[in-house]
């Protein structure tokens, strides 16, 4: 195994070959530890250099990232400070999330002891969610 | 086992050793037949040391090697079956392609000079030429087609492209798959760059810190490993249904890149399928000594 250890709050990955472009990458983990609650309002996201030499990508990449993410109201640059986390994305707070996923996740143990396969289970979930809209239309 | 249900390569436990030094150590892959494999490893993990093995000119110090059911050695049977392109195409300078063409015809007992010589000409290189005249692309191209004119069942490449240019390296690429897609033809090709060779490849053999790390289609090893992210918390209390490869800690948050045991994960963790290459890298990561257990073949999906 290896471990890696960093003192900065949260750690980046990128992935080349998804199509996503680099700065949408770490714009998306961002609002992703927001959502989860790995980062509150409050906490101070790594720095530029910080993340340039986790992820070996541009400044500039990390930059327009933090940007879109100030321009969205979601963090905000102090001067000579650094970058922090201002606002959660909209959505239920982490608990909320976390509960639901955690009953989803018993579903799909039963869905699979029954017999059913992902691709059975998918697909009840797509008709149960299109039915579910066709409700809130009548 | 031997011929047809033999696999194109098998070892068991084997191991090298130089001096006090083991060059590979504990290995054990088995390769099916009618696959492109990718020998990838940092440099030192031993990828030499195994193709030599496996090509007969090496003989392990530890444990047992097989190609296509057979132990290798210098008898005319075993080599009539394999293919060998050293690193660096050892040709021999001042001759040309047509002059190796013909010593080949010499010293082999099955030899195909027409088809070598089709290949070269529609590559257009010329065969009358000494082959210190050519460039690295069409010295590796004429390495290829001699080893080819052998007509292998199992072809061994040691790093045919590192030293290419990029067009060069894709249009060496295209042959060998050409070549692969014509008949009976297994290839291992090694290459400590991934990235050469993930479109050619279906099948992959990790080496790092002179161990396999990992043996299995391609595919199968993309379904079996995942990023996870969640907050900080101790590996020991990760949970279950994984072997973590690789952990990332920062003061809030902790990612994880895990080989799966089981379909089902908490949901604390968010997790999201990872590329290949960031998997070779997790397994070949300096700090890694050795892998969790020591990994096996991993099978086709649950």
């Amino acid at each position: 195994m290896t471990i890696e250890v960093l003192k900065q709050s949260i750690s980046f990955q990128l992935s080349p070959d998804s199509g996503v472009p680099a700065y949408l990458q770490l714009v998306q983990q961002v609002k992703q530890a927001l959502r989860m609650g790995i980062l509150d309002v409050g906490d101070k996201l790594p720095t530029v250099k910080e993340v340039v030499a986790e992820v070996a990508v541009n400044p500039n990449t990390v930059m327009k990232a933090y940007w879109q993410l100030e321009h969205e109201g979601l963090v905000e640059g102090r001067q000579g400070v650094g970058t922090f986390a201002v606002r959660r994305p909209a959505g239920p707070p982490p608990g909320t999330q976390l509960r639901l996923a955690r009953r989803l996740e018993a579903w799909v143990g039963t869905a699979r002891d029954a017999g059913l396969d992902d691709e059975a289970i998918e697909s009840m979930l797509r008709a149960t969610l299109s039915g579910a809209r066709a409700e809130n239309i009548a | 086992m031997s011929g047809q249900n033999a696999p194109a390569i098998q070892t068991t436990r084997l191991g090298k050793r130089y001096g006090s030094v083991w060059a590979l150590q504990d290995c054990s892959v088995s390769v099916p037949r009618g696959h492109v494999s990718a020998l990838v490893g940092p440099n030192g993990a031993g990828k030499t040391t195994l193709l030599k093995i496996l090509a007969g000119l090496s003989a392990p110090s530890t444990g047992e090697a097989a190609v296509l059911g057979r132990v290798p050695g210098q008898t005319g049977d075993f080599l009539d079956s394999i293919g060998y392109l050293a690193q660096d195409v050892p040709l021999y300078k001042r001759l040309s392609a047509e002059d190796h063409l013909r010593l080949g015809a010499h010293l082999n007992r099955r030899w195909d000079a027409s088809a070598a010589r089709g290949r070269l000409a529609a590559l257009r290189i010329p065969a009358d030429r000494p082959v210190a005249t050519l460039s690295g692309g069409q010295r590796a191209q004429v390495g290829l087609s001699l080893a080819l004119a052998k007509r292998p069942h199992v072809l061994l490449l040691d790093e045919p492209v590192a030293a290419l240019d990029p067009l060069a390296r894709r249009e060496f690429l295209a042959s060998l798959t050409e070549a692969a897609a014509d008949g009976d033809l297994s290839v291992i090709v090694s290459s400590h760059l991934l990235h050469d060779l993930e479109r050619v490849c279906d099948y992959l053999i990790l080496l790092a810190a002179s161990r396999t790390q990992l043996c299995g289609g391609i595919d199968d090893v993309l379904a079996a490993h995942r990023v996870m992210v969640g907050p900080r918390r101790d590996i020991a209390d990760a949970g279950r249904g994984f072997t973590v490869i690789k952990s990332t800690q920062t003061t809030r948050q902790t990612r994880l890149l895990v080989r799966l045991d089981r379909a089902v994960l908490d949901p604390s963790w968010a997790v999201t399928e990872v590329g290949l290459e960031d998997i070779v890298l997790a397994y070949m990561g300096e700090r890694s000594t050795l892998a969790a257990s020591p990994l096996t073949v991993i099978g086709p999906a649950r």
